[in-house]
């Protein structure tokens, strides 16, 4: 059979990660270090992981309410009251999905008609592009610049906006710049988008993981809440990746339509994740502070380490990536990452495979032991002086 | 200061340079109230954590409750100071409830500690009884796990 064929041309036409090579090469080395994956390298705290053998032990094994158990869902309204000042009912106002990425997709698949645009602030999280794309819809990306610290500008904004924008993703704070959107900052865009029909998309998948100032969502701006779908999950301020839990808030009817395809998809998310998240959302704002201000730590630890050797490095105040600049040896993000791997066996990423504007930079993740920050730092030094 | 001290205790093997930039303080203030640290005894030493069974050397521990009676003007720091004085004796707590001190001590064979009960503790003035416990397996000790914790298969997806 002639699969190319059969595949359609949308999925087909999907470029293929460019970041696998430098996994594959890497698992070949002995010694290598990666900072490369973008995940907390703590395990899951012991009472959530617990909370959920509890619930096994019980025989909560079957399927959950189709928007999630009503209990989580209160639990996550009162902590978004709680940590972010956000007001959304627990009843019609959230719905529970598989990660924040299927909240994600299933926010396009209610929102875009063919052909309807989607401005997505690059360089940012790679899935936006491609889910957009499926849909028949648009994507427009506006890069972002270290001059205005990765921030989305309502110049920026305002010119990208056209008849068919419908919606905006902001995905604040940033994979892979660490730059986050004080209020000042998120009230400059919703002065560009009141009045108008365009939804914003608000990947807020970090918001635990920001450093010296609080997390600012666009779901508390005034008139902002009616047109803003906000999306987190438990993977980063929990440690939770592997338990594939998200949720999405935002109006009735949007989240509704959501609900809907949802139990078409997927029916319910996890279960036994959904029983352990109550436990992290009512009992783990203690593992959020240690985890961030360790993160901090490190943080510091590798910004300062860049500098030191020369590099530029914008200060990353949210997640967990820093984001020096690597055009001061002459190499493209690609032959950086490609010699940088080969000579030293140490992993970063090409900012270039993070969408425009990523050229020059290379992402490193700091969600790994001071000992491989400390031992990838000296073998950068090393790289460094034979470029 | 606390943040210092937070670090170390987790990591003592962290430079200067790291802890510096960890705590956001500069090398030279991490430098001198280390310095400082050391002298006012806050900061005790810094040592390894070791799994003997990893290794051939035999060795055993043993955690020994201590009765005892307190003397006048001293309390019980004058016993506990003649028990601490031992080469053997790796810690000395003084406990509430239904003992006094906890003795922890360490030597090759059982024997070796049982001994050193009987011969050197025992005897002290003010000792009333001893209970010895013997360690069988250590888990878990200063927040380390002993056994090499099974690792997930990893994934190479793109986040």
């Amino acid at each position: 059979m002639d699969y190319e064929k059969i595949l359609c041309s949308r999925v087909r036409a999907i470029p293929p990660s460019g970041i696998r090579k430098y996994f594959d090469l890497l698992q070949g080395m002995e010694d290598g270090i990666s900072l490369g994956i973008g995940e907390p390298d703590f395990q899951t705290p012991w009472h959530i992981r617990d909370a959920g053998i509890y619930s096994l032990e019980k025989g909560f094994t079957k399927y959950t309410p189709n928007a999630g158990l009503s209990d989580l869902r209160a639990a996550i309204s009162r902590y978004l009251k709680r940590r972010f000042d956000l007001d959304y009912a627990p009843n019609g106002q959230v719905l529970v999905t598989v990660g924040g990425s299927e909240a994600l997709d299933l926010a396009f698949r209610c929102l875009l008609e063919p052909g309807d645009e989607v401005i997505i602030p690059t360089p940012s999280f790679v899935c936006y592009g491609p889910l957009v794309s499926m849909l028949h819809g648009v994507p427009v990306p506006v890069e972002t610049l270290a001059e205005d610290e990765f921030r989305l500008t309502p110049e920026q904004l305002r010119a990208a906006i056209t008849p068919r924008t419908r919606a905006v993703v902001l995905p604040f704070p940033n994979n892979p710049t660490g730059g986050i959107m004080g209020r000042e900052h998120l009230e400059a865009l919703a002065e560009v988008l009141r009045g108008t029909d365009i939804m914003v998309v608000s990947d807020e998948i970090y918001a635990e993981l920001t450093y010296g100032q609080h997390h600012v969502s666009m779901g508390n701006l005034p008139e902002m809440k009616e047109r803003t779908i906000v999306i987190n999950g438990f993977s980063k301020a929990y440690s939770m990746t592997g338990w594939r839990l998200g949720y999405a808030c935002g109006p009735k009817p949007v989240i509704a339509a959501m609900t809907k395809l949802h139990q078409y998809a997927i029916m319910s998310a996890p279960t036994t994740s959904q029983y352990a998240a109550i436990e992290a959302l009512e009992h783990g704002d203690g593992d959020i502070e240690a985890m961030r201000e360790e993160y901090d730590g490190r943080r510091r630890f590798l910004v300062d380490g860049f500098r030191r050797l020369g590099l530029d490095c914008f200060e990353p105040r949210g997640a967990f990536y820093t984001f020096p600049c690597i055009r001061s040896t002459g190499l493209t993000s690609e032959e950086f990452c490609d010699r940088f791997l080969a000579a030293e066996r140490v992993a970063v990423i090409p900012g270039s495979a993070f969408g425009p504007g990523g050229e020059g930079y290379v992402r490193a993740c700091y969600a790994a032991s001071m000992r491989d920050l400390a031992e990838a730092l000296t073998r950068l030094e090393r790289f460094l002086k034979t470029i | 200061m606390l943040k210092l001290l937070q670090l170390l205790e987790e990591d003592c093997t962290l430079t200067n340079d790291q802890l510096a930039a960890m705590a956001n303080v500069s090398v030279q203030e991490v430098e001198e109230t280390r310095r400082r640290l050391e002298e006012e005894k806050v900061i005790l030493g810094y040592k390894a954590i070791v799994d003997w069974d990893r290794t051939q050397r035999e060795a055993v521990t043993a955690l020994i409750e201590v009765k005892v009676t307190p003397q006048r003007g001293d309390g019980f720091a004058r016993i506990a100071q003649r028990i601490y004085q031992y080469d053997e004796v790796e810690s000395v707590y003084l406990m509430s409830g239904a003992y006094d001190l906890t003795v922890i001590i360490s030597g090759r064979t059982l024997k070796e500690v049982a001994l050193f009960v009987a011969e050197k503790l025992s005897p002290i003035e003010g000792v009333t009884g001893t209970a010895t416990h013997f360690i069988l397996k250590k888990y878990k000790e200063k927040h380390l796990i002993f056994e090499k914790q099974e690792t997930q298969e990893e994934r190479f997806v793109f986040e």
